[in-house]
């Protein structure tokens, strides 16, 4: 038998190979940009040259076929390069402003939307779902396909107070990240325990640690070993689901969405911030979601009635104060609002700071 | 010729409206491809039943522990027979992209023609950790597959307890604001630690995010384990004249509202003749005035990184963004680049050593305290690293003399 073969551990590949020649020639020389239209950036470096760039929407998961047409547009309206953004909108570059028009042309009726810059409503950035995972309670590239057939206009337009960067996650633990919105799974019910699978599968001490509550303990059942929740201190949170799958978190019912807001990376103006809970018991409603929608469509309304220019979603609410917030999305208020977790009397009003 | 599609009245729903449909590219992809028409066949059902039928398991390639996100059917009937076999193994490849996420069109061409061969056709570009995720192929293809991409010049990246692959930014290829080259900086980081990454022996992951400047477009703050984020030490740079005109242009009220009120340490002040005086030690490099007068505005030139440490997602404490580890380092010559190499290896090794099982940086940290991390991995403490200085008196103070001694020691040494 021949040897096998062994990996050539290269790791990270070197960019050049790879990049635009315009790019290339003015690596960290970059002058200026500005947007002419939504959906194209133009660069111009110190030496002089410029860059156009078309930024298009993509569904991230890709057959051949649609990754080739994209090629062939490359090859064909662009300079056979691409790039994507961490959002997997797909960048052309050109180094001729004429070669926009007929680019965005192409791309347009081949059914890519243009846009995703500025103050837009840019692609979601999403997790894996049914399609993949092996612990999701949704699908996540069918949940943000009818979001964004819904948020279609916010992505070709620049027409938000300030950019909005929307993540979904498909478990609570939540590879999507922090988002200006973030729309995650939230269960509500505890774990159904499959007790013959536990003997079987489970390393328990390994799930036990993993509670953030404490709340599962080694336990005896019909004879066997197994474990057992207690429910008054589950907080539903799944963290026991990934490393024993017979914690059967995920309930066709009973896992909800819950949505978030204010999450920022940038340090712009204030300081990166963490999302926070607005609204929860959003069903879980396949095809299309249109329960999770009507709530983001809320939300995104109102802060483009009331933002300033420049507010991210967090900034507005942090202006406007929260009793504005819920009462101009018209979401309820209630007890699930009020922080009980550790460090949660940071997040109380320690002042007489109230608005009326 | 493929085996008869399923019907999916489910999915079939998402081929409307105007964003790009994923159904109808699995279902383009069906036409020649097994394993495609089960897939849909179980994603329909996970439609119907709002379950997922995914198992993990052990499938690698040589030379490797991890990378490859194994996937077996669950949905099986009561003869225990994968009721969709064509898709009974579904496993994803996470290949590793060059810096920015650039390519050529024959490199992406190439792993098209890889993927069609051993895969089902399905990529994504990319996954949230930054990989270019093969989608579905089966145990016995995953080799092969691999073994093509690694010809071109691709290697897995991370998955599991290992350090994961890494993100940078556009920077410096098309962006006036990097402050360091990204790119350089994330390879230097990952393949450092290629190790850790494809032999996963960590306490739990361990990610590496670079981003050029403060608007950290690769989310490192909140993502990474170690965030490299570019900055400037020197003066901004004002072209007064660009000042002008961006006030002629766009108004007064306009610039007064939106810039010179929006500094969140009012180190901005318009001029009576429409120049900008920028106080520059308020000024804390948040990047709001050099995105909004972009032309007018740019960072020094004395540049550098600053480092954050212990960023994750909701598991187990809660949230955490990154805190200061480093308030500024130059990243310029070979050697600043070593230094930073050394620092990263001394950050891998102390995780290693002192996380618990399933615990991240962020949470190590708060569970031993800051000092003691700094102590361990060999960095000084400096007060850019805290927000404000501590609000209750439970702590042993009788150190103190000698502290004091070594922070007036500290500030001759400069
Ligand atoms: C000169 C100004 C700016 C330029 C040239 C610029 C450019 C970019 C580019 C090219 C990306 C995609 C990065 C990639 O995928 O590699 C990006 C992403 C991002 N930018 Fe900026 N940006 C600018 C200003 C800002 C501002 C003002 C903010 C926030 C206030 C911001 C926040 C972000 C965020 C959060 C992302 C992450 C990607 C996403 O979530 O879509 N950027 N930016
Ligand atoms: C069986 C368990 C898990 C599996 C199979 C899994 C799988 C994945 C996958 C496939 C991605 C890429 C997602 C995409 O781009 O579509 C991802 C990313 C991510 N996962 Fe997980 N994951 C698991 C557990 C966890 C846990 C326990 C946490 C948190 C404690 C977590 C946090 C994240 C985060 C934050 C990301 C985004 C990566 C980034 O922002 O850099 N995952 N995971
Ligand atoms: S968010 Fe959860 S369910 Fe979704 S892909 Fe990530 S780990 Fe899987
Ligand atoms: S769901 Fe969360 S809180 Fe409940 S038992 Fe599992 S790990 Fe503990
Ligand atoms: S992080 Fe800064 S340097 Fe990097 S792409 Fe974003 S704005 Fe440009
Ligand atoms: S970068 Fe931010 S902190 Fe500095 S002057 Fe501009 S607005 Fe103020």
């Amino acid at each position: 038998m021949s040897e096998p073969r062994m990996q050539i551990e290269s790791g990270v590949p070197e960019m050049e190979a790879y990049l635009h020649p315009v790019l290339k020639k003015n690596y960290g020389q970059w002058a200026w940009h500005e947007r002419p239209r939504p959906g194209v950036l133009h660069h111009v470096a110190k030496s002089g040259d410029s860059i156009w760039t078309v930024r298009a929407g993509t569904q991230r998961q890709m057959d051949l076929y649609t990754i080739r047409k994209l090629m062939d547009i490359a090859d064909e309206f662009a300079e056979g390069y691409v790039r994507f953004t961490i959002r997997s909108n797909i960048e052309y570059m050109v180094s001729e402003e004429s070669k926009v028009q007929p680019l965005i042309d192409k791309l347009g009726s081949e059914g890519f939307p243009i846009g995703g810059t500025g103050n837009s409503v840019s692609m979601i950035s999403h997790t894996q779902g049914w399609l993949h995972c092996d612990i999701p309670g949704t699908d996540a590239s069918g949940a943000v396909k009818a979001l964004m057939d819904d948020l279609y206009d916010e992505f070709v337009k620049e027409e938000m107070p300030n950019r909005v960067r929307i993540t979904t996650s498909c478990c609570q633990i939540n590879c999507g990240g922090q988002g200006d919105i973030a729309i995650n799974i939230q269960h509500t019910k505890p774990p159904k325990i499959d007790h013959d699978q536990v003997a079987n599968v489970c390393e328990r001490p390994s799930v036990v640690a993993r509670c953030p509550v404490a709340a599962i303990r080694p336990a005896m059942v019909n004879g066997k070993p197994s474990l057992e929740v207690d429910e008054k201190k589950c907080i539903c949170c799944g963290a026991c689901f990934p490393p024993c799958p017979p914690m059967q978190i995920n309930d066709p019912e009973h896992s909800k969405f819950a949505i978030w807001v204010g999450g920022k990376n940038s340090n712009a103006r204030s300081k990166p911030t963490l999302h926070k809970l607005v609204a929860a018991g959003v069903p879980n409603n396949p095809p299309r979601w249109p329960e999770v929608s009507a709530v983001v469509k809320q939300i995104l309304a109102a802060y483009k009635a009331d933002a300033r220019d420049w507010e991210r979603i967090g900034e507005w609410a942090d202006r406007i104060g929260w009793p504005k917030f819920f009462e101009k999305t018209g979401l309820p208020f209630t007890k699930y609002h009020i922080d009980n977790w550790r460090g949660s009397r940071n997040n109380l009003n320690t002042s007489a700071h109230i608005r009326f | 010729m493929a085996k008869q599609m399923h019907d999916t009245p489910m999915l079939d729903q998402l081929e409307s409206g105007p964003w790009p449909s994923f159904v109808t590219g699995l279902k383009r992809l069906a036409k020649d491809n097994d394993m495609m028409v089960d897939l849909l066949g179980q994603l329909e059902t996970s439609y119907e039943t709002r379950k997922g039928y995914w198992k993990g398991g052990t499938v690698g390639v040589i030379g490797y522990g991890g990378g490859i996100i194994p996937r077996f059917t669950e949905l099986k009937g009561d003869d225990g027979k994968a009721l969709f076999p064509a898709a009974a193994e579904f496993h994803t490849l996470r290949i590793m992209p060059p810096p920015g996420m650039h390519y050529d069109t024959n490199t992406i061409r190439k792993m098209c023609d890889i993927w069609e061969k051993y895969g089902s056709g399905l990529i994504a570009f990319h996954g949230q950790s930054g990989d270019i995720m093969f989608q579905g192929c089966s145990t016995d293809n995953v080799q092969p597959a691999f073994d093509e991409l690694n010809e071109m010049g691709f290697d897995l990246g991370g998955a599991g307890p290992a350090v994961r692959t890494g993100m940078s930014c556009v920077g410096a290829a098309r962006c006036e604001n990097s402050c360091v080259d990204e790119g350089r900086t994330m390879r230097m980081l990952v393949n450092n630690a290629l190790d850790d990454m494809h032999r996963p022996a960590l306490p739990y992951k361990f990610k590496y995010k670079v981003s050029g400047c403060p608007n950290d477009c690769m989310n490192s703050v909140q993502r990474a384990d170690l965030a490299t984020i570019g900055t400037w030490r020197d003066d901004m740079k004002v072209d007064q004249e660009e000042v002008k005109k961006f006030v002629a242009t766009r108004g007064r009220k306009y610039t007064i509202d939106n810039v010179i009120t929006r500094c969140p340490t009012k180190a901005l002040s318009l001029n009576d003749d429409d120049t900008l005086s920028v106080d520059n030690p308020s000024c804390v490099r948040c990047m709001h005035c050099i995105n909004v007068m972009n032309k007018a505005l740019s960072p020094g030139d004395d540049k550098g990184v600053t480092l954050l440490c212990g960023g994750k997602r909701t598991l187990k404490i809660g949230d955490l963004l990154g805190t200061v580890i480093v308030p500024f380092m130059k990243l310029e010559t070979d050697e600043d680049f070593e230094t930073l190499e050394e620092l990263a290896t001394e950050i891998l090794d102390f995780f290693a050593e002192n996380a618990l099982e399933h615990e991240r940086t962020g949470e190590m940290v708060e569970r031993i305290g800051l000092v003691n991390f700094l102590e361990g991995v060999g960095l000084e403490i400096d007060p850019n690293m805290i927000e404000r200085p501590r609000m209750n008196p439970y702590v042993r103070m009788d150190g103190w003399d000698e502290e004091a001694a070594k922070w007036a020691e500290h500030k001759t040494a400069q």
